[in-house]
């Protein structure tokens, strides 16, 4: 065993993260970390500005080939870019367009799909949205009703998509309908892929309790989508939904966020009093920021160990150790949140904005948004399902 | 980056799974655990001769000069089949000591009959307090000359009672810093003014009280310099918390795996219960657990193993190690139901290990102070 980075490792890491040191100076006034630094107004432009930088840099589809703007980069690279980015909790990178709609293209996409729609990913000027779960199609999203109907060469939408992350800022969209009503489950599925500007498409937003904007309702409404814009086969799109899912799903960009939230948590502990004593010289304190430590450590190893069995072709075992990590990483994000927001006390309660604020209150929004990442994606009960599933080998009732 | 065993580390591996199932099966295990002795004299005799006890001891003292990493290896394994023997005394916490600082005599005098099994070694800190740090130390060694006079009483020394020479960790001086003034005396167990009395615990691991009375010993037996001891203690600890870790990780693997079987074949209200998903989320969670701590384990030994500062790695992977073990054994025996509360059944035998693992070289709350500091906390 060797845990070592190459000296070319070493030195790509401190490339990308003296970038990331440089560029975040540019962070807006009032910018916060999460969804909110992606697709809120203050986000959105610095989120924009980052991915054209990111895409100068050749950085922003790394493992992507040549031809498609990429560098063939292996999956360690990958998963240092990651870990990185995810430190600097730095915006720029599209986890729809770059993350699931590009490799999915990439694997199973036809020749005139990846000239049409992979260069505009990689140049960053275009940005994408999932459309996927459904009001009564969440965790059973095979469930799902959207329905398309072929009309000649084209195909009428129908239906209603809702928690779709940055809808309302995206160029296209990846989703779901149903094309076979007499399949009532996954046989019956397309994969499509159309213009948001498309007339027929209507954007809801869906308020967070933080009061944030970032999920969305898409309603179809007689919405044309030409035949080439299928994602492989009719009826056949279950199977690339799994193909989506399962890239780069090591969680290294939450493991090291959540260290990136402890260090200056860890920081402000030094610096301040309260009810009299130096926060830092609390028992309580102390312990659970060193359990947080603990935990951000074995996270971090554990995203490295999901790394290796992917870059090793083992994707039975990655696939479980992923779906553990999705779980481990999300509810560790939550607990860094939930411990400094109770380290604060009162003034954890203090919103942005406020010169109460402490850490800029980006502790107070974490609170807020940190259950949302343990639903998306899969919520940590179905990544349990699966782990069970394919990593134990125990039985499933259908 | 390379996060695989080599070849020959699977192949040690594999060895010793089948040295330990043929050897010592569950019937063994309880057999031994209810013995005076606390270990096989016979299967320590077969692993002298697969050469484990001389894994760490250089070739020249006919060891195998091999490294932590295939330790580790070997104590998963024993950790997953159970082994009650002293070889963690011996191996991680006795010879390292001698290795690392021991004189040439000393290492011609004992390291060989380590090797062939013939000398069983343990180490002698903690006292009643209890404590792993130096300020813990307080047993008197008092300077007559030519020898030093041990007086006061060392507690839980595992398998002191099986042992040969005791590495015993003395306070030569004291007043100022407590890491200064700790020195390290070989001392043959059977020296007049020991008494050693073994007492019951959770692991039925032989741990015992020693009374030094007026207990002499020539200063030819200093391990390292005087008064400088404690450095090796520290490092001869790390390598024991990892062989520790190891153990533990290899125990949790297996009650994972006793427990998913055992949830494939319960049937209950005319299924298994492996596929209600209560069952299933709380055995995904055991191998979330499990998963984590050979990861964290790998990482820390892999740091030792290259001489690299690693006390913190070492104190963050037994902290979570502590945690997961418990929580997986106790996680165990609820999906194994009534029966794996059962004296007879082999659950127990982890459960009760997961609890005595916890506290030996530093329960979790220490771990995480040592973790605080290195905070900056």
């Amino acid at each position: 065993m060797d845990f070592r980075l190459t000296p070319e490792q070493e030195a790509l890491k401190k490339e990308f993260e003296e970038f990331f040191e440089e560029e975040m100076k540019n962070e807006p006034p009032g910018w916060v970390w999460g969804l909110e630094g992606l697709f809120s107004d203050v986000g959105w432009p610095f989120n924009v500005y980052m991915a054209k930088r990111l895409a100068e840099k050749g950085w922003l589809v790394r493992p992507w080939p040549e031809e498609y703007g990429g560098c063939n980069a292996p999956m360690i690279e990958q998963l240092i870019f990651g870990d990185v980015l995810g430190y600097y909790c730095a915006p720029g990178v599209d986890p729809l367009g770059v993350g699931m709609i590009g490799p999915t293209i990439l694997a199973v996409g036809t020749e005139e799909q990846k000239k049409e729609h992979l260069p505009p990913i990689a140049r960053a000027e275009r940005f994408w949205c999932q459309g996927w779960s459904e009001p009564d199609a969440g965790s059973d999203l095979a469930s799902l009703t959207t329905k398309a109907v072929k009309d000649g060469d084209d195909w009428i939408l129908n239906g209603q998509k809702c928690w779709n992350t940055g809808a309302h800022r995206a160029d296209w969209c990846f989703a779901l309908a149903r094309t076979n009503p007499e399949e009532r489950r996954s046989k019956g599925l397309t994969y499509f892929i159309l213009d948001m500007k498309s007339p027929g498409v209507s954007i809801v937003p869906i308020e967070s309790m933080d009061g944030s904007k970032h999920f969305n309702e898409i309603y179809f409404d007689d919405v044309r989508v030409p035949s080439r814009n299928i994602i492989g086969e009719v009826n056949g799109g279950w199977a690339i939904t799994q193909t989506t899912m399962n890239y780069e799903r090591s969680s290294v960009g939450i493991m090291s966020g959540a260290c990136r939230g402890l260090n200056e948590l860890v920081q402000y502990c030094k610096e301040s009093r309260l009810r009299g004593k130096p926060l830092s010289q609390n028992p309580h304190v102390r312990h659970r920021l060193a359990q947080l430590a603990i935990d951000i450590e074995v996270g971090r190893t554990l995203s490295y160990h999901v790394g290796w069995l992917q870059e090793k072709g083992d994707i039975m075992a990655a696939a479980a150790a992923a779906c553990g990590a999705k779980v481990y990483s999300t509810e560790l994000w939550q607990r860094v949140a939930f411990t400094g927001i109770e380290i604060m006390g009162l003034y954890g309660t203090v919103a942005k904005g406020s010169k109460w604020a402490v850490l800029k209150g980006q502790f107070e929004d974490l609170a807020q948004s940190t259950p949302g990442y343990k639903l998306g994606g899969g919520t940590s009960e179905i990544m349990r399902s699966i782990v069970a599933w394919v990593g134990l080998g125990l039985p499933r009732i259908k | 980056m390379d996060l695989d065993f080599t070849e020959e580390q699977d192949m040690l591996r594999n060895s010793a799974r089948d040295f330990l199932s043929t050897e010592c099966d569950k019937a063994m295990v309880r057999q031994i655990e209810e013995s005076e002795e606390g270990y096989s004299p016979e299967i320590w005799r077969k692993m002298a001769e697969l050469g484990w006890q001389g894994l760490l001891i250089p070739e020249e003292y006919d060891g195998m000069g091999m490294g932590l990493m295939d330790l580790v290896v070997i104590f998963e394994e024993i950790g997953r089949n159970i082994l009650p023997s002293p070889f963690l005394v011996t191996v991680a916490l006795g010879t390292p000591p001698i290795v690392e600082a021991g004189s040439e005599e000393q290492k011609k005098e004992i390291l060989p009959r380590v090797s062939s099994g013939e000398a069983i070694l343990t180490l002698a800190l903690t006292e009643p307090s209890v404590g792993y740090t130096a300020d813990c130390v307080e047993l008197e060694a008092e300077d007559r000359g030519d020898s030093f006079v041990l007086n006061g009483t060392k507690l839980f020394v595992e398998f002191a009672s099986a042992s040969d020479y005791m590495v015993v960790v003395a306070r030569t001086k004291s007043g100022g810093d407590p890491e200064d003034g700790i020195t390290l005396l070989l001392v043959d167990s059977k020296s007049p003014g020991i008494k050693i009395e073994p007492f019951a615990t959770t692991g039925m691991d032989k741990q015992c009280e020693v009374v030094f009375d007026n207990v002499s010993v020539p200063k030819a037996n200093i391990i390292g310099e005087l008064d400088k001891g404690w450095p090796i203690v520290a490092k001869t600890l790390e390598k024991a918390t990892v062989a520790k870790c190891a153990e533990m990780v290899g125990g949790m693997q297996a009650v994972l795996d006793m427990s998913v079987a055992y949830a494939k074949e319960r049937v209950q209200y005319g299924r298994p219960i492996g596929s209600f998903q209560a069952i299933q989320h709380m055995l995904a969670d055991m191998y979330l657990r499990v998963e984590t701590s050979k990861n964290i384990l790998y990482q820390a030994a892999w740091m030792v193993s290259e001489g690299l500062p690693a006390a913190e790695k070492v104190a963050i992977a037994k902290g979570w190690c502590n945690e997961a073990y418990k929580k997986v054994t106790e996680d165990g025996v609820e999906v194994h139901g009534a029966i794996g509360t059962a004296r007879d059944h082999d659950m127990g035998l982890y459960y009760r290990r997961s609890k005595a693992a916890d506290p030996t070289f530093g329960d979790t709350e220490s771990q995480r102070e040592l973790v605080a500091q290195q905070l900056g906390l």
